[in-house]
């Protein structure tokens, strides 16, 4: 459980070495509190919905899950991308409004960033990865907050750097996008140090 | 015509999604690790893409608006799990090195871009042609990043073997760094610089910095 814990964050971060959700992670990094409050909202979103469509998955849609109807051989999976992002934007509405009623200053915070999670493709991903892998339900609620972790640690450095070279005199064509990703290619070869690192 | 073909044109290098629009990059690193992956992962997106205008822009007038995202969304993933069932059925190898990244197709901001941009506000055949031009577009990057990375890093193309790796006595060190996720980030980095060094239209302007240095530019 520690390992998943442990490689989910790092060996395996979503933005820095499956490439997750980098268009976002490009746009949304100029300012470091922005990026923090994305961050945690990709937490937050992440480990409620993992386990959520892994509910849905083995309850409803994996081969066999409707013989108690009488239905052993329905095989629903080719369902499951449809279903999960019914369910991530369903769950990213209900936790908007509950923060809006319960939170207002941490739904201030976040502003646009949630909704804009539903079409986060590490969000999507996270919940597919769980599929392809068959993880049981305690493992996707460590992955989801795992990924989501790293997801946000990935981002918050990416910030935390760009805004340090804010002012820096760089050659014309680098300016903006190039050295966005040349940045991002050092910090994923620095996570790339951990592989083979476990408690 | 040519304000027809322009559609094509202008998004291969002058409005490229992935270099300018920054649209739809997550999958184009993930891929690329050998040029097969690359090529099919184009195809797929390029065909999703197309039919996504086609079909979007047919019934543009009849979406009410305040549910036009949730239409979209539906009518691309429903595209795209055909197109996943397909890859399952026939090419069953490629798609199990694709994994889950047929499915982001959903979640691919450039797909739902061009409809939010272009289809929901243009008639049918210009909209394919978009998607068309879009989709060529993003397969020119990837397919450059491919070849990149898996001649460097195997020595091989489409896996026929162009240089033959010392290990099998020929002279080519093969670079296992290309094979692994930062390399992607430096390719497309150093293919932006490029893109942008002859291009001088594209830089971008800097938001902060000396007034000297702001006037030069």
């Amino acid at each position: 459980m520690m390992d998943l814990l442990i490689a989910s964050i790092f060996q395996e971060n979503l933005a820095l070495s499956f490439f997750l959700g980098i268009c976002t992670f490009l746009a949304v990094s100029e300012r470091i509190e922005t990026a923090f409050g994305l961050g945690i909202a990709v937490i937050v979103v992440q480990t409620i919905t993992v386990p959520v469509n892994n509910l849905i998955y083995n309850g409803l849609l994996i081969e066999g899950a409707w013989a108690w109807l009488g239905l052993p051989d329905m095989d629903l999976t080719f369902l499951k991308l449809v279903a999960f992002i019914g369910l991530i934007a369903a769950m990213v509405q209900i936790l908007e409004m509950a923060l809006d009623r319960y939170a207002p200053a941490l739904y201030r915070a976040l502003g646009i960033f949630l909704p804009l999670l539903t079409v986060n493709c590490a969000i999507l991903g996270g919940s597919l990865f769980m599929v392809e892998r068959q993880y049981n339900f305690p493992d996707s609620v460590i992955y989801g907050f795992g990924s989501g972790a790293g997801w946000a640690l990935a981002i918050v450095t990416f910030a935390a750097i760009r805004e340090r070279l804010k002012y820096s005199d760089m050659p014309a064509g680098l300016r903006g996008l190039g050295n966005a990703f040349l940045v991002t290619g050092l910090i994923s070869l620095g996570f790339s140090a951990f592989a083979g690192a476990g408690l | 015509m040519t304000s027809l073909m322009k559609h094509i044109s202008s998004p291969l290098i002058n409005n490229n999604p992935i270099t300018l629009q920054i649209l739809g990059i997550c999958s184009a690193l993930a891929v690329t690790t050998s040029l097969t992956t690359a090529v099919t992962m184009s195809l797929a997106l390029t065909v999703v893409l197309c039919l996504s205008s086609a079909v979007i822009s047919l019934i543009r007038r009849h979406i009410p608006s305040v549910i036009r995202l949730i239409v979209q969304i539906t009518i691309i993933a429903s595209l795209v799990i055909v197109i996943d069932e397909i890859l399952q059925a026939y090419a069953f190898e490629i798609s199990r090195q694709l994994s889950i990244f047929v499915g982001l197709i959903v979640t691919n901001c450039l797909v739902l871009g061009r409809a939010e941009a272009f289809a929901m506000r243009n008639p049918v055949l210009p909209s394919i042609l978009d998607g068309l031009g879009n989709g060529l577009g993003y397969s020119l990057i990837l397919i450059i990043v491919g070849s990149v990375r898996e001649l460097l890093g195997k020595g091989t193309l489409l896996n026929y073997t162009v240089f033959t790796p010392v290990a099998d006595g020929g002279w080519f060190e093969p670079l296992g760094l290309m094979q692994l996720a930062p390399s992607a980030f430096f390719i497309l980095g150093l293919l932006v610089w490029l893109v942008r060094s002859i291009w001088t239209q594209q830089v971008d302007v800097p938001k902060f910095g000396l007034k000297a240095q702001r006037s030069r530019s």
